[in-house]
């Protein structure tokens, strides 16, 4: 509380003391936001010990009480405690993730002002629209070729790196991009396929390349087909050390005597890896493949920031961010949204099945 | 043994599988170094380029940084009416550059093909009378035997070599003249109580979800993890449009516009709806997993669920707490989506990351501005990337293979 007052004091009278404009507002603005979370954590706390504390002082018990009102006002307090503590975080998921996704199904059923309906109108415009398919066969295209090399990558590399001495300085460089924005991302690689016209120095890595070896330059982004796995190739460098992190742990698990046994039978090592570990970790591979589906099936910000979908590179999120930001088609948008949702929905079934199978296990 | 355990729960240094002859060894080192310098030269290049002259960065590739760097450009050194009289010859003296301005002509020629036959020093004779000599600095004296006739100004095409330039300068350029500084605050501004507002809420849910019994519990944890997969783009319209309801409601009441429906409140609390999924999920799979001894000996000492929670669960859940964290201000920080949707896309609202998609629209091919505005974008996660990465790690393996 008094952080609160101390915060609120020095963003009110005390910035405004420095003389440079541009160093104040951004001081005000950052201590607004560190105000928020004051407030924030304040009304958390207020709430959840108040409503504690409204909950045992109401319903409380001495012993004064017959042992009826005991027992039963004991169990009234623990029926509704649960519900106490998990309040605040439903109405967050009620509001912002499952209301929206109804009322997203709903509006794919309405006009692009979502006020008519429409019946199916949107999906047989999708059906019979050839930018809607171009995205969706690219897409169809990331979802086969970024999980398999990135998990295949991470793979190879969590291998390697386990048996070398240097391997967790490798898996730290591997697994550095995970840490940079798409966005980011999009910048460096644009600098390495950057393309100025033949016969100028190529500041580009892969023009440079290409001129070393005598071939004109390119200007790649511009080239159908080959734009888009370019584009991959980005998703792919930020997703290939989510993978090796994951599969290098599970491959610390795979039991040693097994390793041991296969060698004694006189297996190689390349026999080892693929009848022993891959088939032992096969559950991870899994895991790792569908993770990584789900990233790509939301990927935006590369297509966004390298091409906005021009030559051809246009996929399902950044087609439903155009309709609905660009367009103001509400129906449309919907549409497509409800589309990338449907692919995901056996993925969620599936990831729900398995949590309900460990908590069998617990 | 082939391997060196350097992670703590890894007793014991095992080989894996290939074979241990030495060849085998060696391939692995290649190919695991190959794939590293795969992975790393983007960055690297981005980092080396985003520090060098401006000038030689448009000119050369990053990969030539250290090498010296040559420039080709041609100026005139006079019409036939500048020449003047000398003793017994006639000459058109001055600099190629206007005046001597540091920068070294090495080689000249009089067409651009022959730019690179004469050193700079060695007299060159001219097509239109005369030879002409022009030194490392610029200054040039074209000597004619009888006053000359020639037509029009010829070129004289030189290059001009400097020597490698490592500068701050494109940094400077970029805080001060893009909007990066105010996007780089924007960016703290959102972050900050996005990251903080769900650890509470969540850590609540959680430990009801992992340690109390009530019904249509194990319904909430199967929509949690339902929710987990859920594409944020299921989400924008419907919350826009509430954003805009509830925005036109308060400032209807009020009779003046006090509000907007695109704020920074708004990106908060669509942040931390987003993050909570991840968050109850996390956290709950890392408090199921405390012992029960401790919840049970809590609970004979009369400590309430409230008490317990506030005071045992929630210290020793620190380290997923600490993933958790790191794991939604990295998601936030990297964010383009919801910053652009919810908080508009004026010039002054900008995070850090539409910053960089404008920048990429406006100076496409100025890369000084571009390699400089990225990694001042990727600097602050690298930062906790690289300090934090046990939690970020520990939380990824928790987060999806549990």
């Amino acid at each position: 509380m008094a952080l609160l007052v101390v915060v609120w004091v020095i963003n009110a009278y005390l910035v405004d003391l420095f003389s440079d404009r541009l160093v104040s507002t951004s001081l005000h603005q950052i201590l607004n936001a560190v105000f928020a979370v004051c407030m924030a954590l304040a009304v958390c706390f207020l709430y959840f010990w108040g409503s504690n504390w409204l909950l045992d002082k109401f319903l409380a018990t001495d012993h004064s009480m017959t042992v009826d009102t005991v027992t039963r006002r004991d169990a009234t307090r623990s029926n509704i405690r649960p519900w106490l503590f998990i309040l605040p975080a439903l109405l967050f998921l009620v509001i912002y993730l499952v209301y929206p996704v109804i009322e997203t199904v709903r509006l794919s059923l309405f006009d692009k002002y979502g006020q008519t309906f429409v019946g199916a109108e949107n999906y047989a415009w999708a059906l019979g629209d050839g930018g809607f398919w171009q995205a969706a066969l690219n897409n169809l295209g990331w979802l086969i070729i970024v999980p398999l090399f990135s998990t295949a990558l991470g793979l190879i590399i969590a291998t390697l790196a386990d048996r070398l001495w240097w391997g967790n300085i490798a898996k730290s460089l591997v697994f550095m991009p995970m840490a940079i924005s798409f966005v980011g991302a999009s910048v460096i690689w644009k600098f390495v396929y950057a393309y100025k016209g033949p016969g100028i120095a190529q500041i580009g890595v892969l023009n440079g390349i290409v001129t070393a070896m005598g071939l004109p330059p390119q200007a790649w982004i511009t080239i159908p087909i080959l734009n888009s796995i370019l584009l991959m190739i980005i998703l792919i460098w930020i997703q290939t050390g989510f993978a090796m992190v994951i599969l290098s742990a599970a491959l610390r698990g795979v039991p040693e005597e097994t390793l041991e046994a296969a060698r004694i039978d006189g297996a190689n090592g390349f026999r080892i890896f693929f009848d022993i570990m891959i088939p032992q970790i096969w559950g991870t591979i899994i895991v790792v493949w569908t993770t990584i589906t789900i990233t790509v099936l939301k990927v935006f910000d590369i297509v966004f920031a390298m091409t906005n979908g021009e030559f051809q590179t246009q996929v399902l999120a950044n087609y439903m961010y155009r309709w609905m930001f660009i367009s103001g088609d509400y129906g449309k948008g919907s549409t497509i949204a409800v589309i990338i949702m449907l692919v995901v929905i056996p993925i969620m079934v599936w990831n729900i099945r398995r949590a309900n199978a460990e908590q069998g296990t617990r | 043994m082939a391997s060196i355990a350097t992670t703590p729960d890894v007793v014991q240094a095992r080989p894996v599988g290939l074979p241990k002859v030495k060849i085998g060894r060696l391939a692995a080192h290649l190919a695991l170094l190959a794939l590293v310098v795969l992975w790393t030269f983007p960055t690297v290049g981005l980092l080396i380029s985003s520090v060098r002259d401006k000038d030689q960065l448009a000119l050369s590739g990053w990969w030539t940084a250290l090498s010296h760097s040559t420039l080709m450009s041609a100026s005139r050194p006079g019409s036939a009416d500048k020449a003047v009289q000398a003793g017994d010859h006639w000459e058109i003296k001055g600099n190629l550059f206007g005046n001597p301005n540091g920068q070294t002509i090495e080689t000249y020629g009089a067409t651009n093909a022959t730019i690179g036959k004469t050193p700079a020093g060695q007299p060159l004779n001219m097509s239109d009378g005369g030879t002409i000599t022009v030194q490392p600095n610029g200054d040039f004296a074209w000597d004619f035997p009888q006053q000359p006739t020639f037509s029009g100004a010829p070129r004289i095409y030189y290059v001009t070599g400097s020597p490698p330039r490592f500068t701050l300068e494109n940094y400077i350029a970029v805080l001060t003249s893009t909007g990066v500084a105010q996007s780089f605050i924007n960016s703290i501004t959102v972050a900050i109580p996005s990251t903080v507002i769900p650890i509470m809420i969540a850590a609540f849910a959680a430990y009801a979800l992992a340690w109390m019994q009530f019904p249509f519990r194990g319904f909430i944890v199967a929509l949690v993890v339902g929710l987990l997969v859920v594409p944020l783009q299921m989400s924008l319209i419907p919350l826009l449009r509430i954003y805009n309801v509830v925005a036109n409601n308060i400032n209807g009441l009020a009779g003046q516009n006090i509000v907007e429906s695109k704020s920074y409140l708004g990106v908060w609390l669509a942040h931390t709806a987003f993050g909570l999924p991840l968050a109850i999920y996390l956290l709950r799979n890392y408090m199921a997993g405390l012992p029960r001894e401790i919840m049970e000996s809590a609970r004979i000492d009369g400590a309430s669920h409230f008490k317990t929670f506030t005071t045992m669960v929630l210290p020793l859940s620190f380290p997923a707490l600490a993933s958790f964290a790191i794991f939604q201000f990295l998601w936030i920080w990297n964010d383009l989506l919801v910053a652009l949707v919810f908080l508009g896309a004026q010039d002054n609202r900008q995070v850090l990351t539409a910053r960089l998609v404008n920048l990429l629209g406006q100076y496409g091919n100025n890369w000084e501005v571009l390699t400089a505005a990225a990694f001042i974008s990727i600097v602050v996660p690298l930062i906790v990337f690289f300090s934090l990465q046990r939690y970020f790690v520990r939380g990824l393996l928790a987060g999806s293979v549990k």
